[in-house]
């Protein structure tokens, strides 16, 4: 069939140098203009309101210990994830039962609830009379600092496990081989040469888990309690102290402290992250020493039976059951009013719906336009297309949003938004914002996609008289389609979870995470009902999931790409 | 001064009996519904350099893992010396192996890999590295034990993947197509000095190959494997000049296959007659009248001659293709029936045929091999794929 002429006009235009680089440029263009600069531009503009948080230094020690509360948990949630994810990822890709695909299945419920209502199940089920306490007769973990730390690993673990079991599917098991045939024992072939291979994948899934810890808004403010802060409940609390009637804080301690506590969570996120990106090369795993008979004690029968148990119950018990307790008052609304209601949008449910469908509409436009704009940038960053110097730049750059706390990137972007743009709506606003926080993942996603694909590839159809358009649509696209799909659920899922952004941005629009945070926290005029908060949770978690069961049916077996 | 060898002293430690080393006992893998490994049995001598040679897909690796303890068989018993190893896991089976692809550790130095063996055994630190230099010294690679994997030319990693098999101080070496990643020149080197080396430390040797060269060129004995099952097992001699069946004779050299059936029987001989009504007379005894036959003739074996001769055994036919190989010369010759026969003759000795020429072949009639006519067909019984 003979190409559409207006195809073999573009394929054509792709040629031309102006052409080529023109939609390189603009790519790079909006890279800084919608997602890195606004952001350091929304902290410089309130640079001055910070003095008055310097002034008073109860505010300062506030935000100070709130922003060093995040990073200490995110620290030990992060070294704990790792911990406790290798096991688990071991167990998924080397034990032997045909129930483990079930249970790598399962491995993924908590990254498809929404946060929003994870913090509510995980509320319910540690410290609310329906729980776990039924059985100790008062409240076993009461909302406060381990609370958070069990939510934050509660949501982190499956991040973890799920890029672990990814590396050790991507590792050659010949070099793990190789060690036993030599006389290692299973644990010592694992620490003194699988561990050191994948090490980069151990880091990433750090990086990763303390990202998402640092960066969590609405599930911290559910189960954080009225006297624990880290940053973004810090940043929530400060909020809530103005917009109260009347405001409990000046304007400009408002504004001051909201900058200060962003400003200084970003601040340390980027040193950190560079400190791991460093020093995590450099970072030498222990193999030197090897101890035959004690790893083969603890390589066999007992040793490993009692740590897969270990292993399972951690998982049951920390992860699955908390994640999933939820279900319990959603089931129960089913038999009572609260569903009629709710259908019917009675109350507190029209404002639910509206809520959902901002949701998910907005999931689908943010990952529409990170479509649009990611892929050219995946390709400069895969293809090197912009120098070394400069992709490896830019390849570290779109790093950035990843590892900086969600509230405070939305707090920097309403500064920079509203404060220069006063006209914007706020629409357009929460869509920057979630385009912002979910840019990393989309390019991260696809060039890792076309890295994969060998340059000979395109060279080859390159040589056949492929233009460069004609190249990305006949090799690329189709050998990258699926990695887009799986950027896509990435970006859709993580805008439908995302709260801390959301709360700093609008004043107006209620997306649905934060209207479950509202009911939680009793901030209407009305109450709500535990029912209610759980049957909202319920229809959260119901549609994200028939939404990703969707998606991944159609990714399912369609090839490694 | 006499110098301390430790890992020829531990390689000899067990004597020079001719005793089976490695036997394989009814053994059976089964991938789902594939079975790549069928009710194989194979007895492997004491410090033999034994070869497993087939196709690929034959089984062949999955064989070497099975006696690695990489996997476990389904059915049957492995024993490696005396002792069953069914249910010993790869580490404690006193073996060395050295895989396809190297998988040197890339996160070690050349030294750290070959010294893993013995510090993942226990040994003390100094014996470690008196057994670290001795391997090193027999790969000639001391100058290169800084490097890292990635820094190592082919040949490099593959004789530091051999010394790092070695050092481990293993009885048994498995070795999965050691050579088949390197260049051809590297190849015809390293495959010698492999063998040399095991020899050298008395071991016995399993070498999984799909060419029949190099297994012909370093093989003590050679099981010929398809589809799951060993055909032959022989020294490389008896699989050239003895092959037991169609495969081996295709796979082992290269080999013509007339078609035809028996017109006649006498006591030791048989005549075949081809189509075109070409009659031929063969030593064999498992033939009868009527069968269809198969008549396997190795191209060196033909004798080829100018012009219309009469002699026992011969057929006219004319050059259709000639090509210069350097040692030896490759006549394809279209029968006056329109059969294909290749044939090879040194180039340096007697005389040259042109294109076109018309010619006599001829055979000796012990040199051939009969085989029935196979079910499956001819080209299906020696198809590789």
């Amino acid at each position: 069939m003979a190409k559409p002429r207006i195809t073999e006009a573009l394929d054509k235009l792709s040629s031309k140098k102006p052409i080529k680089y023109g939609v390189y440029s603009t790519a790079v263009i909006i890279f800084f203009a919608l997602i890195l600069l606004p952001p350091i531009l929304g902290i410089i503009i309130k640079w001055n309101t910070m003095q008055q948080v310097l002034i008073k230094p109860e505010l300062m020690s506030r935000a100070l210990t709130a922003v060093a509360n995040s990073f200490t948990i995110a620290l030990f949630v992060s070294t704990i994830d790792v911990i406790a994810g290798v096991p688990m990822a071991w167990l998924i890709t080397r034990g032997k039962s045909k129930w483990l695909n079930v249970l790598d299945t399962l491995a993924d419920i908590p990254f498809v609830v929404p946060t929003a209502a994870l913090g509510y199940s995980l509320l319910l089920f540690w410290s609310e009379p329906e729980g776990i306490s039924s059985l100790f007769g008062s409240s076993l973990i009461s909302p406060g600092w381990l609370l958070v730390t069990l939510l934050h690993f509660t949501f982190s673990y499956p991040v973890v496990v799920r890029v672990i079991v990814g590396a050790l599917l991507d590792y050659k098991m010949e070099y793990e081989q190789a060690s036993r045939t030599l006389g290692a024992p299973p644990l010592a072939a694992a620490r003194t040469v699988t561990f050191p291979i994948i090490k980069p994948s151990l880091i990433a899934a750090f990086i990763l888990a303390f990202s998402r810890s640092i960066s969590e808004t609405g599930a911290t403010i559910i189960v954080a309690g009225i006297i624990f802060e880290n940053g973004p409940v810090f940043i929530q609390k400060i909020t809530d102290d103005f917009k109260a009637v009347p405001p409990r804080i000046d304007q400009f301690s408002y504004q001051g402290s909201l900058a200060f506590a962003s400003f200084v969570l970003i601040v340390i996120s980027l040193i950190i992250f560079g400190i791991i990106r460093i020093l995590g090369p450099k970072l030498k795993l222990p193999i030197k020493r090897i101890w035959p008979t004690f790893e083969r004690k603890l390589s066999y029968s007992k040793a490993t039976l009692s740590r897969d148990s270990v292993t399972l119950l951690i998982f049951f018990a920390i992860i699955l059951a908390p994640s999933l307790f939820v279900a319990l008052p959603a089931f129960e609304a089913i038999f009572t009013e609260t569903l009629p209601n709710a259908i019917l949008g009675v109350s507190i449910w029209s404002e639910y719906w509206q809520s959902l469908i901002l949701s998910y509409s907005l999931g689908a436009i943010v990952t529409v336009f990170n479509v649009i704009i990611g892929l050219p940038m995946a390709i400069i960053v895969a293809r090197r297309k912009a120098g070394t110097l400069t992709s490896t730049v830019l390849d570290l750059l779109v790093n950035v949003p990843l590892i900086v706390p969600s509230i405070a990137l939305g707090v920097s972007l309403k500064f920079f938004w509203k404060e220069t743009f006063t006209f914007i709506p706020e629409m357009l606003l929460l869509i920057f914002a979630h385009l912002a926080i979910t840019y990393p993942y989309f390019v991260r996603s696809m060039s890792a996609a076309i890295e994969r694909i060998g340059v000979d590839t395109e060279e080859a159809a390159r040589t056949l008289g492929a233009k460069p358009l004609g190249v990305f649509r006949t090799i690329i696209l189709p050998l990258t389609k699926y990695s887009i799909l799986s950027g896509a659920i990435m970006v859709f899922t993580r805008s439908v979870s995302e709260t801390g952004a959301t709360l700093a941005v609008v004043t107006t629009l209620r997306t649905a995470p934060v209207v479950i945070v509202d009911w939680v926290k009793q901030k209407l005029p009305v109450p709500v009902t535990p029912l209610e908060i759980g049957l909202g949770c319920g229809f959260l978690i119901l549609f994200s999931f028939i939404i990703l069961l969707a998606l991944r049916l159609i990714v399912r077996g369609k090839g490694r790409y | 001064m006499q110098q301390v060898c430790l890992i020829r002293t531990r390689h000899r430690a067990k004597g020079g009996l001719t005793v089976p080393d490695v036997r394989i006992v009814n053994v059976t893998k089964k991938f789902g519904d594939i079975v790549a490994v069928k009710n194989v049995s194979l007895h492997i001598y004491d410090k033999e350099y034994f070869s497993l040679l087939g196709p690929s897909g034959c089984g062949k690796t999955t064989l070497l893992r099975l006696i690695a303890g990489l996997i476990q068989p389904d059915e049957g018993e492995i024993y490696i010396g005396d002792r069953l190893v069914n249910d010993i896991p790869p580490e404690d089976r006193d073996i060395g192996f050295v895989f396809q692809t190297f998988a040197l550790f890339p996160h070690m130095n050349a030294w750290n890999n070959v010294i893993y063996g013995p510090k993942v055994k226990g040994f003390d630190m100094k014996k470690a590295d008196t057994i670290g230099h001795e391997v090193l010294d027999m790969v000639r690679l001391h100058e290169r034990l800084d490097a890292f994997p990635n820094e190592l030319s082919g040949g490099m990693i593959q004789r530091i993947a051999v010394a790092r098999a070695l050092a481990a101080g293993a009885k048994t070496l498995l070795l999965d197509e050691p050579l088949g990643q390197l260049d051809a020149k590297v190849r015809n080197e390293l495959r010698y000095e492999i063998r040399r080396m095991s020899k050298d430390l008395g071991l016995t040797a399993i070498h999984v190959t799909h060419d029949q060269s190099e297994a012909m060129a370093i093989s003590d004995r050679i099981a010929v494997m398809k589809k799951g099952k060993v055909l032959q097992v022989g020294t490389p001699k008896e699989l050239y000049m003895n092959p037991q069946s169609i495969f081996v004779a295709h796979f082992i050299g290269e080999s013509n296959f007339l078609e035809g059936y028996v017109v006649n029987e006498n006591t030791n001989e048989v005549s075949i007659e081809f189509r075109g009504g070409i009659r031929v007379s063969v030593t064999n005894k498992t033939v009868k009248r009527d069968d269809r036959v198969v008549l396997a003739i190795r191209p060196e074996v033909f004798i080829i001659e100018k012009g219309r001769k009469k002699s026992k055994n011969s057929m006219l036919g004319s050059v259709e293709r000639v090509t210069f190989e350097g040692t030896n010369i490759r006549y394809e010759v279209r029968l006056e029936n329109q059969d294909l026969v290749v044939i090879v003759k040194p180039s340096l000795v007697g005389e040259w045929f042109n294109t076109g020429e018309k010619v006599t072949v001829s055979f000796s009639s012990e040199k051939t091999r009969v085989f029935a006519y196979p079910d499956v067909g001819l080209r299906e019984e020696i198809a590789v794929e």
